[in-house]
């Protein structure tokens, strides 16, 4: 791998960016793997990096129906944070916060991480409440959490409605000064070009159409390539996670849901941080394009399709226009639909299955990006020693049998 | 926005419905008699189809009643809306592969 540094940017420019060497190779499969990685995400790509970086596998495919990044890795509003109410969810999403931090250095790749803190806004005295408290789990599990009143909101950002006669007045907030946004195709890329570097194998336009399995243990992953053969097999695909489960006939605790998100057209900054508002139900920050990204919930229907109804995104809008009524005549330039897999206590699943050296890795539900490294990092723990690392031990699979859940809906400062 | 053909009232907005989850599902005579593993199943999992999915919804700012709507959830067309068949397993389920 060549050494991205200002040296080779100028070097580069001297040749007029002609010789800029490609940032991972193309293989064609090889027939057997030691382990293959399902899905060419954010997720995917951290989980094949950290096996060969932190586990020493050299052996490693990650096959990809589409194009890496091209799901909900390039779908999602790029948030960061770590303020989730229960110990084992914030201990998980620290974990991955921490991996960011230093995440543009470790992969040689920037992936424009800016700490700018994310705001979740209190509309009622019991919003407050439910604030306050998760501010105190978050500070007793080593996090950094505040509890901000309207007037510092308003100070630090001019343009919020902080009127007491608003339709749903903001009383105060949450505010975790380490959190962010981070661009979402970087990570893809930055996680690809330092996989590839280890040797890992990006097998783009390879759909797997089947698990093989012999004996109770899974043996390879028919694709629109041809069979490949593994020992293990790990799969991270999201809104798909219940078709790849079909094909080794497991059942999922998930559902697929379309979740739309839009930007704006591109203006002068006017907002450097990101907020979130659970009652009105949105959220926005603003790219360094200078793009507002807004986002709210889910469609409330099963869906594959990666797109939405209309009226949801309406939805989203009111409640931006509720915070900041100056965006009133901001013009919408794009808006799309990924498929997030929803898990029925908004945590994800992170686990071993019945299936012998088959892995899974899904419902993350709405908020998967924040977590790409950390995902990575605790998957390919779980790949390489056959067993879960103590951050992703409560993710289990089983849990949905012991009742052992981990219930961040809505406790997870922003509704899912 | 989807275009639902409630059973009783006739086509309407999607905005005037609740969405139900998937249809079908029979909640078990005696929960006493089952493993966790079933009641497990019963509670948590889902065929989420790709494809034809037979599902509940609520005409909930209409005639308030429930009833059946088999859709495809890739192109989100509408097949068929119809009461809820009852009992529950009568109708056949459609195979999770399709």
């Amino acid at each position: 791998m060549k050494k991205y540094s200002a040296f080779s940017l100028l070097r580069n420019a001297f040749s007029h960016n002609r010789d800029w060497p490609e940032a991972w190779r193309s293989p064609e499969p090889k027939p057997e793997y030691d382990v293959i990685i399902v899905g060419g995400g954010g997720h995917g790509l951290a989980t094949a990096y950290y096996l060969a970086k932190e586990h020493g596998a050299r052996n490693i495919a990650v096959v990809e129906k589409g194009w890496i990044g091209g799901g909900n890795t390039g779908r999602n509003t790029t948030i960061v944070r770590s303020n989730y109410l229960w110990t084992e969810a914030s201990l998980l999403y620290e974990k991955s916060m921490q991996l960011w931090e230093g995440l543009s250095q470790d992969l040689n790749f920037n992936v424009m991480f800016s700490q700018r803190g994310v705001y979740n806004l209190g509309h009622s005295l019991q919003d407050m409440r439910d604030i306050e408290r998760r501010v105190g789990a978050n500070r007793l599990n080593g996090i950094d959490a505040e509890v901000v009143t309207a007037a510092q909101i308003k100070k630090a950002i001019p343009i919020i409605n902080t009127s007491p006669a608003a339709r749903y007045p903001i009383l105060g907030a949450s505010l975790q000064r380490r959190a962010g946004v981070a661009r979402h195709d970087a990570v893809a890329w930055g996680f690809a070009r330092a996989a590839d570097a280890l040797g890992v194998d990006i097998i783009e336009q390879c759909e797997v159409t089947g698990i093989n399995r012999e004996n109770g243990r899974v043996t390879g992953v028919e694709t629109t390539r041809g069979s490949i053969r593994a020992r293990k097999v790990g799969v991270v695909v999201a809104g798909n996670a219940t078709v790849l489960a079909d094909m080794a006939e497991l059942r999922l605790p998930i559902e697929s849901h379309p979740l739309q998100a839009l930007v704006s057209e591109p203006m002068k900054p006017v907002l450097d941080t990101v907020v979130m508002s659970n009652a009105v139900h949105g959220y926005i920050s603003q790219s360094d394009k200078g793009e507002l990204v807004i986002g709210a919930g889910i469609d409330a229907y099963n869906g594959y399709g990666q797109r939405g109804s209309f009226q949801t995104i309406e939805h989203t809008l009111e409640a931006i226009i509720e915070l900041f009524p100056v965006l009133s005549r901001v013009r919408m330039l794009r808006m799309w639909g990924g498929i997030v897999d929803i898990c029925p206590d908004a945590c994800p699943i992170i686990s071993k299955m019945p299936v012998g050296g088959l892995y899974f890795n899904c419902g993350w539900g709405t908020g998967g990006f924040k977590a790409t490294p950390g995902s990575g990092w605790v998957f390919a723990h779980t790949i390489a020693r056959d067993e879960p690392h103590d951050l992703n031990a409560p993710f289990d699979l089983r849990r949905f049998e012991t009742g052992a859940l981990i219930d961040e809906h809505g406790a997870a400062a922003v509704a899912h | 926005m989807l275009l639902i053909a409630c059973p009783y009232c006739g086509e309407r907005a999607e905005t005037e419905f609740s969405y139900g989850g998937e249809a079908g599902i029979a909640r078990p005579k005696d929960p006493h008699a089952l493993s966790d593993e079933q009641w497990a199943d019963y509670l948590f999992m889902r065929k989420n189809s790709r494809g034809m999915h037979r599902e509940l919804w609520n005409h909930a700012q209409g005639c308030r009643r429930w009833f059946e709507v088999e859709r495809d959830t890739v192109s989100y067309v509408i097949k068929e809306c119809y009461e809820i068949a009852t009992p529950a397993t009568s109708r056949d389920n459609q195979s999770r592969a399709d």
